[in-house]
């Protein structure tokens, strides 16, 4: 029972509610701060947890956006991401679930190599977005694409939904992969 | 002036920060307020350099006073040396005399020039009886080398005294033997504690790091007052899942580190004399006899800070190893680990 399932509760008025995972409670914290100062017509609801399962006696909203952020400067990070992920009911995987990864710019820094996180992705068929959180341009820049992509998967954009959003940003299948 | 001497000044004044010349100066007390005016502190470096030794000489200025320059400019910038720790003992039940400063002075100069004919020995007297002590080394036939000095700071209601030395160890044991017995201890032990900063040293060895001096404000809930990271939020659209959690992992480094300022070292060193033990049955390392020797190396610019702030970013679980937390209480940065 301590699955996230997306459609498990009704959808508060106007609200969109992304729930951030990730070890680095600092970088989420002001991943939240910015996309809270994006102008937007919806309610934004931010949550941040450090790992799955989330506490069971919250009475929390409805969850449209998970987006897991793994920091390729730590192995802990991803680990954390990759037990994280068991918690997760499948039907959350159409489009409403993305990975983050920041940290590349450091390249000496990096102790997960890239192409671990592009095949996690890849596994869970589900966007994989890099941005250097620590830098306040990109992430600004990362805030406004998660606030895009949040009122989508929340239905506040008529004509396209989560689904739709998951197709347009799947890229093209780099032959290498495909024989995984 | 003899002319190494002349050159000595030259070099020791040389090195002062122009912005620090003024200070400096007033606290070696040779050079009086009148003497001072009379030089232009205006002009360029070696210029000012030239005048104020000049002036040194014309003072009729001695090696003694080079030195003493010379241990003030070190007490402005003991950050630029490397100090190690060092413990001298009694044999149990030995009656401890009154201290004597002038005795314990005369006495340590005396044992290392009996040695070596050729030694600089300098002292300076500071607060809480302490006194640094500036050695410039020679040998049988070779003068003072006052380049390469070797540093000492002994705290005379202690047992306790801190070397900063240049590369030159080999005059370490006669060093230690004129500490001890000059000071009428009966053993000198090296301890495996070593950092630039000197008042982290001694809060550590005397035990004052744990003293915090701000005005404690008891009302005000965990929280706020721990760490920097906010955890009562600004912005109310901001949850956190895991506040349970975070609350229990600040409490964690709270009771372990405290509330105080963390005593400044740069690094902790574990050398591990283990067994390698694996999961796995085969393997190259595993079903060795021989210890497998690693050396495990910690460096920050504020290592104890590092560590407070490990669990509350997540990086690691609270609470830390004790291997790690242990470092203030035992006065020790450097371990051997051996299996037991």
């Amino acid at each position: 029972m301590s699955v996230l399932r997306p459609l498990d509760k009704l959808p508060g008025l106007n609200t969109a509610t992304i729930l951030l995972v990730g070890t680095d409670d600092v970088l989420l914290q002001q991943l939240a701060g910015s996309m809270l100062k994006e102008d937007c017509a919806s309610e934004l609801k931010v949550h941040l947890a450090k790992s799955l399962p989330l506490p069971s006696n919250v009475n929390r909203p409805r969850i449209d956006l998970i987006v897991f952020v793994v920091n390729l400067h730590s192995q802990h990070s991803l680990r954390n991401v990759e037990e994280s992920l068991h918690h997760v009911d499948a039907s959350f995987f159409l489009g409403k679930v993305s990975f983050l990864a920041t940290g590349a710019g450091q390249e000496s820094h990096c102790s997960v190599h890239r192409n671990t996180v592009v095949k996690l992705a890849h596994t869970y068929r589900s966007p994989l977005l890099f941005c250097d959180l620590e830098v306040e341009g990109f992430r600004t820049t990362m805030a406004q694409r998660l606030v895009r992509m949040l009122q989508i998967c929340a239905g506040h954009v008529p004509g396209v939904s989560a689904l739709n959003l998951l197709s347009l940003l799947r890229s093209t299948e780099n032959p290498s992969l495909e024989d995984l | 002036m003899d002319e190494t001497v002349a050159e000595f000044f030259r070099r020791t004044i040389l090195k002062i920060p122009i912005t620090e010349m003024m200070t400096v100066l007033k606290a070696w007390d040779f050079l009086s307020e009148n003497h001072l005016q009379t030089v232009n502190f205006r002009q360029r470096k070696e210029s000012l350099v030239q005048d104020l030794v000049l002036l040194c000489e014309e003072k009729r200025a001695s090696l003694n006073d080079a030195a003493l320059l010379d241990i003030i400019y070190t007490q402005f910038h003991r950050h630029q040396k490397v100090w190690d720790v060092f413990q001298m003992s009694r044999r149990p039940g030995e009656d401890i005399d009154l201290f004597d400063m002038e005795q314990f002075k005369s006495s340590f100069k005396k044992i290392l020039q009996r040695a070596l004919k050729n030694v600089t020995v300098s002292f300076r007297d500071t607060e809480e009886n302490a006194v640094w002590i500036r050695i410039a080394w020679g040998t049988q036939y070779r003068k003072p080398n006052q380049y390469k000095p070797v540093y000492v700071v002994y705290y005379s209601q202690t047992p306790y005294a801190f070397v900063a030395s240049s590369l030159l160890k080999s005059n370490l044991p006669l060093l230690g033997q004129a500490l001890t017995v000059a000071s009428k201890h009966h053993q000198i032990v090296k301890m495996d504690l070593r950092s630039r900063y000197l008042d982290s040293l001694k809060a550590i060895v005397f035990k004052q790091y744990n003293q915090n001096f701000e005005t404690h404000n008891s009302t005000t809930p965990l929280q706020e007052r721990s760490l920097g990271l906010d955890i009562n939020i600004v912005d109310s659209r901001i949850i956190h899942e895991n506040r349970v959690e975070k609350e229990r992992i600040q409490r964690v480094t709270q009771e372990i580190f405290g509330d105080y300022p963390q005593p400044r070292l740069e690094f902790a060193q574990y050398k591990l004399e283990t067994k390698f033990k694996s999961d796995l049955n085969r393997g190259i390392l595993a079903e060795r006899e021989e210890p497998l020797r690693c050396l495990v190396k910690f460096s920050s610019p504020h290592l104890l800070e590092a560590l407070k702030s490990l669990a509350p970013a997540g990086i690691a679980d609270a609470p830390l190893s004790p291997l790690l937390t242990c470092i203030p209480n035992k006065g020790m940065n450097y371990f051997k680990i051996r299996d037991k």
